[in-house]
């Protein structure tokens, strides 16, 4: 498959304007100047984009939500929060091919009538958020940005918003809430966004990877997209594989690659010819899966019939020498930091299931731990505010219904199994 | 107090808001830049420019955990990543040879205030795994001596 979101990462100087240009760069935004929005929505649409971000909600249909009413302002997001572990896809289009995410987002904005556009980046990405700047001003210069871009009557302005260290504002209405300059805590919906989003205004919030994919679908339309991968997730998938294989890296690949594909093939297999143990297929709140199920395609459906998700399509490996039960520490430990505090079931059941696998990992177990933690996962599912308890919940439940033997075993042996 | 140049820089923010509130998080991160942390009287001042009340500016300091409110960090910023893909590869060994390397336990500055030495929840970065930032600069496929490297290079 020819590379579409990384086909210019490897170029030198690849953040210039002019090397996106001379790629064939902002042809698409001239093409979907001349679309009238709707048909733009429509395409979309048809094409069947799935957001990248890990909701996997179309994106043509988030766009049709948006009210037509031309007096009311509108705003677009980009969501470039990339904060869950695993995941590290965003970054390599940001810092690497910034205009290929403004082309997309000028045409989104196009699409749904926004005047004003943000980029919400997090803080530790300084450098990405220093290119995308330096990347604005270049297209502000060659009027893709600004008032009436290149003749067409369409005006908008694009800006940088930076995080400052919270994960949670990667969930669409903390990330508003933070630009408004609040605590970056999760809003109640109804109203969503696309009604009552960034400044009580039809909202649209999408990934950095799910606005790239934007140019090439007008640029090659509906059907070339729709070629690759399955009928209900098509088009290009960048999978960010991490953990113990030899060629950890960014693959973009068509939408339902399967697994063993990814693992053995493109990244090269187990590092240092271990046995594999455990694949986390998308980012630490995808529950993981073993080698049983390293033939699912990865892509939404198939992996939400394996009881994971595809999220953000950030693959972790692990090999045999990996404890479940630390790894689910880690993991447990980075939502009960991530928790934002607003609703009790997170914030104190984060905490205590981290400080129970603390302390059975560092052999300090007490007899009931593990019908604790089970106990934990039921009070805590479902109840809280926002997804984050619910993603916690599931990763802890994927390791414990997987490897519930290794959970037993630091219980009543207070020591590691594996390790 | 906040600099001239500060000061410069968020009435810069102010433009890209249509409410004066939502630079706030840029005027903490420009003040924080010129010290490597923020005062109550910065974040006053800050209250002060935005018409906000000091207590929501506050608030925002002790939100977002990139703020360093009231808690001085050194010329160095040392943050080490102990997520999962950072330690399937052998971040807990490295955070340890660095407390040795610089004498200090994860969360302490160095007596010179030289480094801060502090670990952190996934950076995004975990196809280079091992990880760490220092200030504002990712350093990547970390090993024992290429963390000796980049401490000795530090100013």
């Amino acid at each position: 498959m020819d590379k579409i979101l990384l086909c210019n990462i490897d170029k030198p100087d690849s953040h210039l304007i002019d090397t996106y240009i001379k790629g064939g760069g902002y042809k698409s935004l001239k093409k979907a100047l001349k679309m009238k929005p709707e048909n733009i929505v429509q395409t979309v649409k048809d094409s069947g984009l799935r957001g990248r971000g890990g909701a996997g909600f179309p994106a043509g249909l988030k766009w049709s939500f948006i009210p037509k009413d031309p007096t009311l302002r509108k705003y677009l997001c980009c969501n470039a929060d990339e904060g869950e572990p695993g995941t590290f896809k965003d970054r390599a289009i940001i810092d690497k091919d910034p205009h290929l995410l403004l082309e997309g987002m000028i045409i989104t904005s196009h699409a749904i009538g926004a005047a004003d556009a943000y980029i919400y980046i997090r803080g530790e990405f300084a450098f990405g958020a220093k290119r995308l700047d330096e990347a604005i001003t270049e297209a502000y210069e060659k009027g893709f940005l600004g008032k009436d871009i290149l003749g067409s009557g369409f005006s908008l302005d694009i800006y940088v918003h930076r995080g400052f260290g919270a994960y949670i504002c990667g969930e669409e209405t903390a990330l508003i809430e933070s630009i408004e300059g609040f605590r970056g805590q999760p809003r109640k919906k109804p109203p969503f966004p696309a009604l009552a989003g960034l400044y009580a205004k039809p909202t649209v919030i999408n990934n950095v990877e799910t606005l790239a994919c934007v140019p090439a679908i007008i640029e090659r339309g509906v059907e070339w997209f729709k070629s690759m991968g399955p009928e209900k997730s098509p088009g290009p998938k960048i999978f960010g594989v991490s953990g113990h294989v030899k060629k950890p890296g960014l693959y973009e690949l068509p939408m339902g690659t399967p697994l063993r594909e990814i693992v053995y093939e493109h990244a090269g297999g187990i590092k240092d010819d271990r046995k594999l143990k455990a694949v986390i297929p998308g980012g630490v709140s995808a529950p993981m899966l073993t080698e049983k199920d390293l033939d699912t395609p990865m892509d939404f459906d198939s992996l939400a019939a394996k009881k994971s998700m595809l999220g953000s399509g950030a693959v972790i490996v692990m090999d045999e020498t990996t404890c479940m039960v630390k790894v689910s520490y880690i993991i447990s430990r980075f939502f009960s930091h991530e928790s934002c505090g607003k609703c009790t079931p997170c914030r104190e059941g984060m905490h205590w299931t981290t400080n129970v696998l603390k302390r059975l990992e560092e052999g300090d177990g007490r007899p009931g731990d593990v019908e604790l933690l089970e106990s934990l996962c039921t009070n805590i599912f479902g109840r809280t505010f926002c997804p984050l308890g619910d993603g916690a919940v599931m990763a802890l439940r994927g390791a414990m219904s997987n490897f519930k033997e290794e959970f037993d075993y630091h219980e009543k042996h207070k020591k590691c199994q594996v390790s | 107090m906040l600099s001239e140049k500060v000061k410069k820089e968020i009435e810069g923010s102010l433009k890209k808001y249509p409410t004066p509130r939502s630079a706030v998080m840029d005027a903490l991160r420009v003040a924080q830049e010129e010290r490597g942390h923020l005062t109550g009287e910065e974040m006053r001042e800050i209250a002060g420019i935005l018409g906000m009340e000091p207590v929501r500016v506050q608030a925002m300091g002790g939100f977002y955990s990139m703020y360093n409110v009231e808690k001085p960090v050194g010329r160095n910023h040392v943050q080490i990543c102990r997520n999962i893909s950072c330690s399937l590869l052998g971040a807990e060994h490295l955070i340890s040879h660095m407390e040795k390397l610089l004498d200090i336990k994860t969360g302490e500055t160095t007596g010179d205030k030289k480094f801060t030495l502090s670990t952190v929840e996934c950076l995004g970065s975990c196809g280079t795994a091992p990880m760490m930032q220092v200030n504002d600069d990712y350093h990547e496929n970390l090993t024992e001596e290429k963390i000796e490297k980049i401490l000795k290079g530090c100013k």
